[in-house]
Order: structure tokens, then sequence, then C-alpha cells
């Protein structure tokens, strides 16, 4: 088998169709030829490794996302069980078979067509196919509603891919983050199967209407409308992630462990997690501050959002699985290290802030990240500008001592 | 013989596509983002900066040599407030719903830059037929450019053109509705259209490659 590529790279070379099949190739197996000149720095952590180690952090939350989507639709038809025993009323055959019908075509949508299209401008460009749609292609189904229509996935990935990455030259050359242009695709384009109580819980969509109507409302969507007294949710319930909500965003505690791995495999940047994780808790805590003081009357629609536990934010919504997997994104986060805490902190004060005054939409970490996005180049000049006045501002106040006077000629070339 | 010398066809012919003043020039891009959601609306625009264009080209043209340079401005954006007003008042007297959707975009049509810059660059030193013809061709690459835009808005984002169902009933489910598909929202707002004209300007320059500025 690896043979035979080899010897159908050599016939394909320098025809139409070579970046296609090389990328396919060079994904199974290692080429067979090696560079010709010059010095390589050799590691294992190229590109195709990274993306396959954020694809590693990210299964734990498909699969959980799976069991979840049989577990809330199981549940909202029959009622939640009463006494939760996590292999008796989890971890079942039927919440994973209906899982897996409803969340794997998601997945091969997304992957289909985004690799399809990556393929295109790879055979028109002439150019390598890159890896950066293998954790888009991944994170897309899980940042979006269970019962998102294919069709409509399908036209916003293509969006998404096209819009968001291909015009600007490609992986690595993107201003937004490309999961996230789509999904802020989905959102504008089709905002009834993103929000409200119907889309998080599979088949409440076909079932609105019937006798058999079951719907299943996102904690902050309660929240967003005054019904804070209806959440039926227990904390231990938010940070397992046994609530509605996207496919992938509800176990933090899953999306932590993917957090550790990514900072121990030093694939995403510590500073960006916590820096947005203070950022979110310090714009909770305002609004906090703002109820206790007494200066918002309990009649305005905002009363329930910004009364809510400054805390208990990082634990509902998306706004965990946006922190570590998408606003590490390193393509368009910031590249300095005190840019990323700038970057970070706004992330979290921003996603707050939106989630809590955003009318039609309690939630805003995509839309946080996305405005981030593009500041991101930004907050690194105005980094670099200030390090270089710095370093100007040292220079000056150093005392150099030049040894011969041959020295003191060179050294006033030099730094004038 | 020809209606027109080719030096005058290509008055007109110039700006429908390689020097067209949205994609190419960049400008007036303001009104292309406002009204385009809709078909009707775009041709309206479009033919009301054709009548402002042409028209004060002509009268820009005729009195190029009795304007004092230095108040020529002035000079100019009375002519367009004038010839704007008139359009103004026709729509609001004949089709006074169509004004209400353009709203203050008519009365923007005075600061549209692609008038001012024709006045400018063209009618200010040249004979009033050539002016008539450059404003003509100008406009005409100004609305063709709101039409493409308008057409793809209202399908995608509304189902409909010029107001008719062509996709279906959304409400009732026929047509293209009864198997799943629905309007696209994103469509109906602005950014949209910024993408829809970038899209046009990337199939421009893609099909003619000379035209791509050096970086």
């Amino acid at each position: 088998m690896k043979e035979k590529l080899h010897q159908l790279k050599l016939k394909y070379q320098g025809k139409k169709m070579a970046p296609a099949f090389n990328a396919l190739h060079t994904f199974l197996y290692t080429p067979n030829e090696t560079t010709h000149s010059g010095a390589h720095v050799r590691a294992a952590d190229d590109l195709k490794r990274t993306m396959n180690t954020v694809i590693m952090a990210l299964v734990p939350c498909l699969l959980f996302g799976m069991f979840n989507a049989g577990y809330q639709h199981y549940s909202a038809i029959n009622g939640f069980p009463e006494n939760f025993d996590l292999f008796e009323h989890f971890l079942t055959w039927d919440n994973f078979w209906l899982g897996l019908v409803t969340v794997l075509p998601l997945v091969i949508v997304s992957y289909g067509v985004g690799l399809a299209i990556e393929f295109l401008f790879a055979v028109i460009k002439g150019h390598e196919v890159e890896e950066g749609y293998l954790v888009t292609g991944m994170l897309v189904p899980l940042i979006v509603p269970v019962d998102t229509p294919l069709w409509m996935l399908a036209i916003a990935v293509a969006f998404g891919v096209v819009i968001g990455k291909e015009v600007f030259g490609g992986t690595g050359m993107n201003i937004l983050n490309p999961a996230l242009t789509i999904r802020a695709f989905l959102f504008f384009a089709y905002p009834t199967w993103m929000s409200g109580d119907k889309v998080w819980v599979h088949g409440a969509v076909e079932r609105a209407g019937t006798a058999d109507a079951i719907s299943g409302e996102t904690v902050l969507g309660f929240l967003a409308q005054g019904n804070a007294s209806e959440i039926s949710y227990t904390l231990s319930d938010m940070f397992y992630g046994f609530i509605p909500g996207s496919v992938g965003e509800t176990s933090k505690l899953l999306i932590l462990l993917g957090a550790l791995f990514l900072i121990f495999s030093k694939i995403a940047s510590w500073r960006i997690m916590v820096s947005a994780v203070i950022g979110a808790l310090t714009m909770g805590l305002i609004f906090n501050g703002v109820v206790e003081a007494g200066w918002l009357p309990e009649y305005s629609k905002f009363y329930e959002l910004m009364s809510f536990d400054f805390w208990k934010h990082l634990l509902v919504g998306g706004l965990a699985f946006g922190i570590v997997f998408m606003a590490t994104d390193p393509v368009t986060g910031s590249q300095t290290n005190r840019g990323k805490w700038f970057y970070g902190f706004f992330i979290g004060l921003l996603s707050v802030m939106i989630r809590v005054f955003n009318p039609g939409y309690p939630e805003g970490v995509f839309l946080a990240i996305l405005l981030m996005n593009v500041f991101a180049p930004t907050i690194d000049h105005y980094v670099v500008r200030g390090n270089i006045k710095k370093r100007l501002k040292r220079l000056k106040t150093a005392t150099i001592y030049p040894k011969t006077s041959d020295e003191v000629d060179s050294l006033k070339t030099e730094t004038a | 013989m020809a209606l027109l010398s080719k030096k005058d066809a290509n008055l007109i012919l110039d700006p429908l596509a390689d020097n067209n003043p949205i994609t190419i020039q960049v400008l007036g891009i303001c009104s292309a983002l406002a009204i385009t959601a809709e078909l009707k609306a775009s041709v309206v625009m479009a033919v009301s900066v054709m009548f402002v264009l042409a028209m004060g080209n002509v009268v820009i043209s005729l009195m190029r040599n009795i304007i004092p340079s230095k108040i020529r401005i002035i000079v100019q954006l009375v002519v367009v407030a004038t010839l704007v007003i008139i359009v103004d008042q026709v729509l609001k007297a004949f089709a006074y719903e169509l004004s209400k959707t353009l709203s203050v975009f008519v009365g923007l049509i005075i600061t549209n830059c692609i008038i001012m810059g024709r006045f400018e660059a063209f009618a200010l030193g040249n004979g009033p037929w050539k002016s008539f013809l450059d404003g003509l061709g100008n406009a005409a690459g100004y609305g063709i450019i709101l039409v493409i835009v308008g057409f793809f808005r209202e399908l995608l984002g509304s189902g409909t053109l010029f107001g008719f169902k062509v996709l279906g009933d959304p409400v009732t489910k026929t047509g293209l509705y009864s198997i799943g598909y629905e309007n696209n929202g994103f469509m109906i707002i602005p950014p949209a259209a910024l993408i829809v004209v970038g899209i046009i300007i990337w199939v421009q320059r893609s099909r003619n490659r000379s035209l791509i500025e050096e970086a």
C-alpha cells in the first residue's frame, strides 16, 4: 500500500491533481523523500501533529455530546430521572445510538464540505492542501445545536471556509476563526434554528405544536426570559454537562480536561485561557455589584442575567468551550505574550457583557471572540511598539563604557 | 454609420466593467450597502442616480467655462442638490411607498462620490454630449452592481424578486419551502451587501487579471 502510493505520487507529479493527492498521501504516511538542501529543524510537532492533538482534546467532548443528545431527548419525553445514576441513565446504548445518528451526520457534513472546498482551492491555486480544516471541521459540529439541518450546515461551512479563510490566503492567513465564522453565519442567517427552547433537544422542532411537544431551554435562555426560578438543573449538572446546549459545549469537566491536556502539550496558550476567565469573572462581579448596590430595578429585563452569580457564568453556555478551544487559536489570536493577556481578558469581559445585554440571544462568546480576533493584530502592534519604546529609553539612560577611542566612534555611528 | 463613434461608445462601456465605479474605483459603496436588500429599490436608485449624473454632467459641462474655479464645488453642489430634489419629489408624488423604503438615501445621492467625482474628473473638461454619455455610462456601471447585489440579496434573503414569490411561499410552505428550504436572514442585513460586492470584485478580477493592483 505504502509503496503503491509512493509510485502513484510520482505519476501525479506536476499534474493538476498533485496537491489533492499529496494531501491524502502525507496524511496517511510519511513521504519517502527528504529535503535536498539546507538545514532543517526536525521536530515532532508539525502542523498535522498540532491539529491532531487538539482533535484528541475534543473527542471526549464529542462523545459526551452524543450521550447528552440522547439523554436530553429521552429525558424531555419521559421526564428527568429522579435518582440520577451515571450508568443507568446517561451512559446507555439508547442515548449513544440516538446521539450517534444525530451528531455523526453533522461531523460528516462539516468535514465533507470543508475538505472538499480545501481540496478544490488547493487544486486551483496549485499549492499543498493545508491541514487547518482538521480542527475547524471538528469544532463546527460541537458548537451547533443538535438538530441543525444539514443543508444549512453545508452552506455555512462553505461560506465560512471560503469567506472566512480562503479569500485571505488559506490556513495561517485568516483574520477570523473559521469555525466561529460558520457559527456566526448560521446565527445571522437562520436565527430560528440557533436560539429558542426548541433547537437544543433532538426532535423538539418536529414535535412543536403536537401533543408530544417537548422543549429544552438552556440555562441562559431561562435567565434571559427572567425565569430563573424554573431552572431545575443543579450546579453539578452544569459542571458535568447534563444540560441542554450545543452538542459539545455542555460538559465543563471534559472541557477542563481538554484545557489541561492542551496546556501540558503546549498547544494552546494558558495565558489566554487564564486571562479570559479573569475577564469573565470581572464583568460578572461588576454586574453583581450593580445589582447589589440596587441601581437596577427588579423589573428590568437584565435583572436575572445580571444577578446571576459571577462564577456561574463559567459553568453555563459556551463560554468555557470558547475560551479553551476557540480563543486560543494561534492564527487569529494575539501573538505576543503581553498581548495575549489583553486579548483573553477582553474576550471574557465582552462575552459576559454581550450575554447580558444582547436582546436576541443570551450568548455572546462567539461574537466576543470574533471581535477580539479583529483587534488581535492591533493589540500586538501596541505591545511591540511599547517594547521598542521601553528599549529605546533604556538605551538613552544606559552608560556605555567604550574602551578605546575607536570604539567610541563606531558606537556613535551605531546608535545615531 | 454607427450611432456612436468608438470613442464615445467607450465612454459608456468602460465604466460598465473595467472601470466600474463600485468594483474598481470603490466609490458609492454607502448606498450600495444600504438599499440593495430589495431589487426594486436597487433599480429605482440606479435610475435616479443615472438621471442625476447624466443631467448634472450636461449642466456642469455647459457651465464649465463660466464657473470660477475657486467656488466650483459649491456650484456643483447646487446643481446636484437641485436635481436630487427633483428626483425626490417625483418619487414622493408617484411612488410614495418606495420613497419611504429609500428614505434618506435619495437625498444622500448628493453626497454620492461618483457624482462629484465625474463632475470634477470629466464634465469640467469635456463637451456636453460626451459628458452626457460619460454620466450615463458611470451611472449604468453603478446601477449594474446595485441590481446584481439586489438580485442576490432579495432572492436569497426574502425568496422574492421585485416582490414576487419566485421560490414559493414560506408561510404556506409551497415550492422550495416544502422541502425544508429557508430564507437566509443574513442576506437582509447590510454586511451581506459588503460580502456580495466583495465576491463580485473577486470574480471580476480573476476573470481579468490586469485589474489586480500590485501589492
